[in-house]
């Protein structure tokens, strides 16, 4: 059974009539307004020059339909302190799943006083509702704010409600209106196959859960965590000591409820939710299943220490909550032995200190990918994730007493040189300029030549002729001329121009 | 000066040196690299878990890396090696390419990749990196003048080095060589391939590497060559002139080191 709560916040009331406008069909129509407009018989959807026509001294206000969205998803985060599962309901509705999380602040009505008296400080205008299903919750917060309905009791409680407040859009509102139906006890009077035959499914479902017969599930912001373990404050917390005792405290009773299943955890995050509203919520991921306290502690603290824009405390925080989003099962095993292992077991620590501090995506190994073309032969991927892949990818054998024929440095993209000429025309080049310096070659080897994959592209890249170059001053360099010769590269009329060089690679 | 100024002296000398390495290095922690002459001024070969700087200019940085690369590969000894490097460097001079690295005959399964933003997490990494007894080597590579990289710095890494036993080598491209807590310095530049070889065998990396400071022996500059079949440097082979039959009668140091200035 899931108790569903909502809540609904609107802009801090002042005392003169304030609307926000929005452009709807090139006319600016009011998109909210304060109690103050309402009271002079205003309402959402008015055109604004019917508005001022009725009240000249408006105080107006352009919507701001992305900030509207971010402060909304921002109550959202606040509201996490009261249960993981919290839903948004554009554009300016949450729906919170409080089922077993009631008990923790001295049940339902004790949670909803909570709830708005806080959100109420910060200034928005709230109205909150508690009931058995999410739609019921919403209906009840639109006519009787702060009611809590208890299960089987909806019917009942909505039934005397014009039937605006299902919020099922201005069509059917309307239609309901024209066939007599004025209450949503009416509407339930009818049976359900008329409804839906004349309104649609779709809004009989919806009257259906309003009145307690099914529900149906909110879609949660965030995945629910494994694991969650959280320490409130009834004075808040600022001194980067305290918070630090408070992480690895809470880090031991999170590794003891784990250990009790066997787990260990992959992606741990850490929320501080400060005493103004704000909620920061840092993530460290470690390579393998994390199973020690001292481990989560020090990886979380090179996290904080690198933070770009450091933890703010503000005025201090009065919550900090730890949780196991990933974990996974830890398989026990006896390791001493296996000096091999343990190795292993120290560099995927090691990696996962790295990354904490400097991000996942900067600590890489590599892994070989099927195909020739020399800059995607290699492949970099996270080394928390694919430590123990690339430990055992199998790479191209060299061949034996060969010079290498591949270069220990390769630039990204390929630099572009000027080759003054060629003394064979699909030959390499006798001296070139590259970053601004003369070079003569002295030795040369080539060409290699690689054909791009015409299955993969569409033809557009050229075919290459790889040449290994040795200098005067005995730099040896990776060079290649992109296109045929007279083949491949045209200029502007369909002639054939003369294809570019350029230095791919270095060799030691 | 009188016998026993110098006497005093030696002492005091051997002291400060008693101080200065902390006892850690031993003899059988060094490993040899190959080349004759370089080990026997190194004492039998590079210091394990101790700091080696490698200098050079910024168009020869492949050179120094393929150096510090075969490096390495002689300590490292089929344990992970960690290579940090800071962002500039790649686009400066080129991503360290897995396929140049195997084809030096090296294992690029144990190559974990660090890419540090800037020199302090580069730093901050392979210190944390150093202390990570795991770990074959760290190499920390840098491109320019650093003011972070310090007397400090230096100190701080040679002390978690010397403490895990792993050996850092900072590959220092573009950058003129500055005090510091290095057991040894270098200094490299491409060398030229063998005169008058045959057609398909140059192109062996081939290195003109300068020791610039030892701790413990004399300097010295070599032409060092990256064997990659075995995996170690060696004397630079000479292919070029064909040489006449050694006369019997002749010593067979004399006979190398004819070779060698041929």
């Amino acid at each position: 059974m899931g108790r569903g709560a909502r809540e609904e916040s609107a802009s801090k009331q002042k005392d003169e009539p304030c609307i926000v406008v929005i452009k709807d069909n090139n006319a600016l129509v009011i998109h909210a307004l304060d109690e103050a407009a309402e009271r002079l018989g205003l309402y959402i959807g008015q055109p604004l020059a019917n508005a001022r026509a009725m009240c000249p001294d408006l105080k107006v206000f352009d919507a701001d339909v992305v900030a509207d969205a971010k402060t909304l998803s921002d109550i959202a985060d606040w509201c996490d302190r009261f249960t993981p599962l919290v839903a948004l309901d554009p554009p300016h509705g949450l729906f919170l799943d409080i089922t077993g999380c009631a008990h923790l602040f001295g049940g339902e009505a004790a949670l909803l006083q909570t709830l708005v008296r806080a959100l109420g400080r910060q200034g928005f205008a709230v109205s909150a509702a508690i009931a058995g299903t999410s739609v019921c919750a919403r209906t009840l917060t639109r006519q009787a704010a702060g009611s809590i309905v208890a299960d089987g009791g909806e019917a009942a409680a909505i039934r005397r409600f014009p039937v605006s407040a299902l919020g099922a859009g201005e069509a059917i509102t309307t239609g309901l209106r024209r066939a007599g139906l004025k209450t949503i006890g009416d509407v339930a009077s009818r049976s359900p196959s008329e409804i839906t035959a004349r309104f649609g499914a779709r809004f009989s479902t919806l009257l259906a859960h309003a009145l307690g017969q099914g529900d149906a599930p909110i879609s949660p912001r965030k995945p629910l965590p494994d694991y969650i373990v959280e320490k409130r404050f009834a004075e808040p917390i600022a001194t980067d000591t305290m918070i630090a005792m408070t992480l690895s405290r809470l880090a031991d009773t999170l590794i003891a409820s784990m250990e009790k299943q066997g787990k260990g955890a992959r992606r741990l995050e850490a929320a501080f939710f400060r005493t103004d509203g704000v909620v920061r919520a840092i993530m460290v991921e470690a390579g393998r299943p994390v199973t020690q306290s001292k481990v989560i502690d020090r990886l979380f603290r090179e996290r904080l220490d690198a933070l770009a824009d450091p933890l703010d405390p503000g005025f201090g925080f009065d919550m900090v909550r730890l949780s196991a989003s990933r974990t996974e099962i830890v398989v026990q095993e006896q390791r001493d032995l296996d000096a091999h292992v343990h190795d292993n077991d120290e560099l995927s620590a090691l990696i996962d200190r790295i990354a904490a501090r400097i991000g996942g995506k900067r600590v890489v190994v590599h892994l070989p990918e099927d195909t020739h073309i020399p800059e995607c032969a290699v492949m970099a991927a996270s080394a928390q994730h694919r430590l123990a892949a690339a430990m055992q990818a199998e790479w191209p054998a060299r061949t034996e007493s060969e010079p290498p024929l591949r270069p220990l440095r390769l630039f990204d993209k390929p630099e572009p040189i000027k080759v003054p000429f060629a003394a064979v025309p699909d030959g390499p080049p006798h001296q070139f300029t590259w970053r601004r310096a003369l070079h003569a070659v002295v030795r040369v080897e080539g060409p290699e030549r690689i054909a791009m994959e015409w299955w993969r592209q569409d033809g557009k890249q050229l075919t290459r002729d790889y040449f290994r170059i040795e200098d005067a001053e005995g730099l040896r360099f990776w060079i290649f001329r992109d296109g045929l010769y007279e083949g491949e590269v045209f200029d502007g009329d369909g002639e054939a121009a003369s294809p570019g060089w350029y230095v791919h690679g270095l060799f030691a | 000066m009188s016998g026993a100024r110098m006497s005093a002296l030696a002492t005091l000398r051997g002291q400060i040196e008693r101080i200065e390495t902390a006892a850690v290095v031993h003899p059988h922690d060094r490993v040899a690299l190959g080349h004759n002459q370089a080990d026997s001024a190194l004492k039998g070969g590079l210091a394990r878990a101790a700091i080696h700087e490698v200098f050079c200019a910024g168009s020869q940085g492949t050179a120094a890396t393929g150096f510090v690369m075969g490096l390495a590969g002689r300590v490292s000894a089929q344990r992970p090696l960690l290579w940090i490097r800071q962002d500039f460097s790649e686009i400066e001079a080129g991503a360290l390419s897995m396929s140049g690295l195997a084809e030096l005959g090296l294992d690029p399964r144990r190559v974990v990749m660090v890419r540090a933003a800037d020199v302090e997490s580069a730093l901050r990494s392979s210190a944390d990196a150093l202390a990570c007894d795991a770990l074959g080597a760290v190499v920390l590579e840098l491109w320019g003048e650093t003011r972070q990289f310090d007397l400090v710095a230096s100190r701080k890494l040679t002390l978690a080095a010397q403490g895990s036993g792993v050996t850092g080598l900072m590959l220092r491209m573009a950058a003129q060589p500055l005090p510091s807590t290095a057991e040894t310095r270098w200094m490299l530049r491409a060398a030229h391939s063998p005169p008058g070889s045959v057609w398909d065998a140059w192109g062996a990396p081939r290195f003109d590497a300068e020791l610039l400071r030892n701790r413990h022996g004399p300097c010295g500059r070599w032409i060092m060559e990256w064997n990659c079949d075995e995996c170690q440097f060696s004397e630079p082979s000479t292919y070029s002139q064909p040489l006449a039959a050694t006369p019997a009668d002749r010593q067979n140091s004399t006979f190398l080191r004819q070779r060698r200035a041929g």
